[in-house]
């Protein structure tokens, strides 16, 4: 599903790779933390794997696809294979909650047809259905990564790559959110998840990478946020 | 992705920009009058040659007694030097080229002046033997004056021989240097139109980032990312276009058909059939260069 094969990252001007010969095989279904301190790689293995940018070498495989020789003008197409979340929600702020999500949906050429029945029903999958005509602003932090989580899922993604998402939230409501990405997960979607969070990891107990300086220096296939430093 | 989308999407960027937008249709709406003025001055000229060249004709004057010395030493032409004029236009080496010709005496020469210059005191001045007694030479070309020049300059009694395309081509190359001097300004402002629309296009992408941020991120094609920047420089640029080629076809309905052709009734002007050939390619430029300005501005700006 994913494969990463000895990738190293150095980004221009800076003495250290930010990714070190990782290497990191992802299984359908898989639920995957990515911990690790500030700086130690996290976001740059997700960038990777988003196609956002390519390694210096090694090579990344997701759903089949080899994205290091990924011509540019295919890349749009296979993003539209996956779901992406990050800490700061990425919502239109003058669009409503279902006009965030008719938007991924329009912008890939949906029909008008699907987009009004695939939008209502993922509202209601995370919890929104009642605020669907709600503004972003006159929505709380939880909510808001809801629908960024709707909008993510919505194209029912192979995978979801989910950047600290609950980075902005506090202990409840980073458990709703949980309890969703687990269920989404449930339903057969393959998770990629950074967090810093501590407590999450500690309590859903699934397979943990830990990044240090750009290398992986633990992999479990169910463990803890790790030892406190 | 669908078309009603897109539009949106367009009109949402153009009501954004909105000053930048007046810009463009303003600068495009100028430069491209410009480059239709110099088009149409181009089929003017085009129109003149043709007419006037036709009808030029090449004057063999015979010498007065007011002549210089130096080319004519023996003053007034004799009847000598008409009747080996005359026969040497005849010859079968000229006569095939020449269509007609015909002798223009003195009298004649001085009923013609005294038409041209009615009214003017130096009309009062002139007597009939100070004005020369011609040969006016039509040919089958206009182009070959040449012969007539060669085989008559120098020979006695011939004070000089003129083409009048001579004095046709100072006027033309007057309005050739207009319509250069129309061209160039055309290109300079075409050059401004299209750094305007360029950045008009990033200053809308960047005040879109987000949307184009989430748009690449749920995989939106490239094409359907870029493609309602470039309609929003084709849109502005195309009104500018239309501008442009209402006040070309109102320079030729208003001033050239209504002003200039009732004044001076015996030159052929360009029509409104000239203005409308203009129009497409107005209409065009504007469209290309939009989409080419735009077209690159976004791609740059998605690069970065
Ligand atoms: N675009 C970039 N240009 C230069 N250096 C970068 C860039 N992005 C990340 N880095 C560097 O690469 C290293 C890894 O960054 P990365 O964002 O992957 O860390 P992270 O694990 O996601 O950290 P955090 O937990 O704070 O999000 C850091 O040293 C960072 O400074
Ligand atoms: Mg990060």
């Amino acid at each position: 599903m994913i494969s990463v094969q000895s990738v190293t990252k150095k980004y221009k001007g800076t003495p250290r790779p930010a990714l070190d010969q990782v290497s990191l095989e992802i299984e359908k279904g898989d639920f995957v933390f990515l911990v690790g301190a500030s700086g130690s790689g996290k976001s740059s293995l997700m960038r990777l794997m988003l196609r956002e940018d390519v390694p210096n070498s090694g090579s990344v495989h997701v759903l089949g696809e080899n994205l290091v020789g990924l011509p540019a003008r295919r890349v749009p197409f296979f993003r539209r294979k996956l779901g992406v979340v990050f800490q700061d929600f990425r919502l239109l702020p003058n669009k409503t909650v279902a006009q965030n999500v008719a938007f991924s949906l329009e912008v890939i050429g949906k029909s008008q047809g699907f987009i009004q029945e695939a939008v209502p029903d993922v509202l209601g999958l995370v919890g929104l259905g009642e605020k669907a005509d709600r503004l972003p602003s006159e929505l709380s932090g939880g909510e808001q990564q809801r629908v960024a989580l709707a909008r993510a899922i919505v194209n029912k993604p192979a995978i979801l790559l989910a950047d600290e998402p609950t980075g902005n939230l506090d202990p409840t409501t980073s458990e709703g959110i949980m309890a969703l990405i687990d269920s989404i997960n449930l339903a057969g979607t393959t998770v990629v998840m950074a967090t810093h969070d501590r407590s999450i990891v500690d309590k859903m107990q699934r397979r943990v990478v830990e990044l240090s300086a750009g290398q992986i220096i633990r992999d479990q296939a169910t463990g803890s946020y790790g030892v406190r430093s | 992705m669908r078309f009603g989308f897109i539009f949106s999407e367009v009109a949402q960027g153009l009501r954004r920009n909105i000053a930048m937008v007046i810009s463009i249709i303003l600068v495009t709406f100028i430069s491209l009058t410009f480059v239709g003025t110099a088009s149409l001055l181009q089929l003017q000229i085009g129109q003149m040659k043709n007419y006037w060249y036709d009808r030029a004709q090449v004057a063999i004057y015979l010498c007065t007694d007011i002549s210089p010395e130096a080319t004519c030493p023996r003053g007034e032409a004799s009847e000598d030097v008409k009747i080996q004029v005359q026969e040497r236009l005849a010859s079968a080496t000229l006569a095939p080229f020449i269509e007609e010709f015909y002798f223009e005496d003195h009298e004649q020469a001085f009923a013609n002046f005294q038409e041209q210059f009615a009214g003017n005191a130096v009309a009062q001045y002139v007597k009939a033997e100070q004005l020369n007694e011609t040969y006016w030479v039509n040919l089958f070309d206009p182009n070959q004056s040449q012969i007539i020049t060669e085989s008559f300059t120098g020979l006695a009694g011939v004070e000089e021989v003129r083409d009048q395309r001579s004095y046709l081509d100072q006027i033309f190359n007057i309005l050739n240097i207009a319509s250069l001097a129309a061209i160039s300004v055309a290109l300079l402002m075409l050059v401004s139109s299209v750094l305007l629309i360029s950045t008009t296009i990033r200053l809308s992408a960047f005040s879109r980032r987000r949307e184009l941020g989430i748009m690449r991120l749920v995989g939106a094609s490239n094409f359907s990312i870029q493609l309602p920047f470039i309609l929003e420089g084709v849109v502005a640029a195309f009104i500018g276009s239309l501008l442009s080629a209402g006040a070309v076809l109102g320079l030729v309905v208003f001033f050239v058909q209504g002003f200039l052709a009732e004044r001076l009734p015996f030159t052929s002007f360009v029509s409104l059939s000239d203005g409308m050939l203009v129009v497409p390619l107005l209409i065009a430029a504007g469209v290309v260069l939009a989409a080419a300005a735009s077209g690159l501005a976004i791609r740059r700006y998605l690069k970065i």
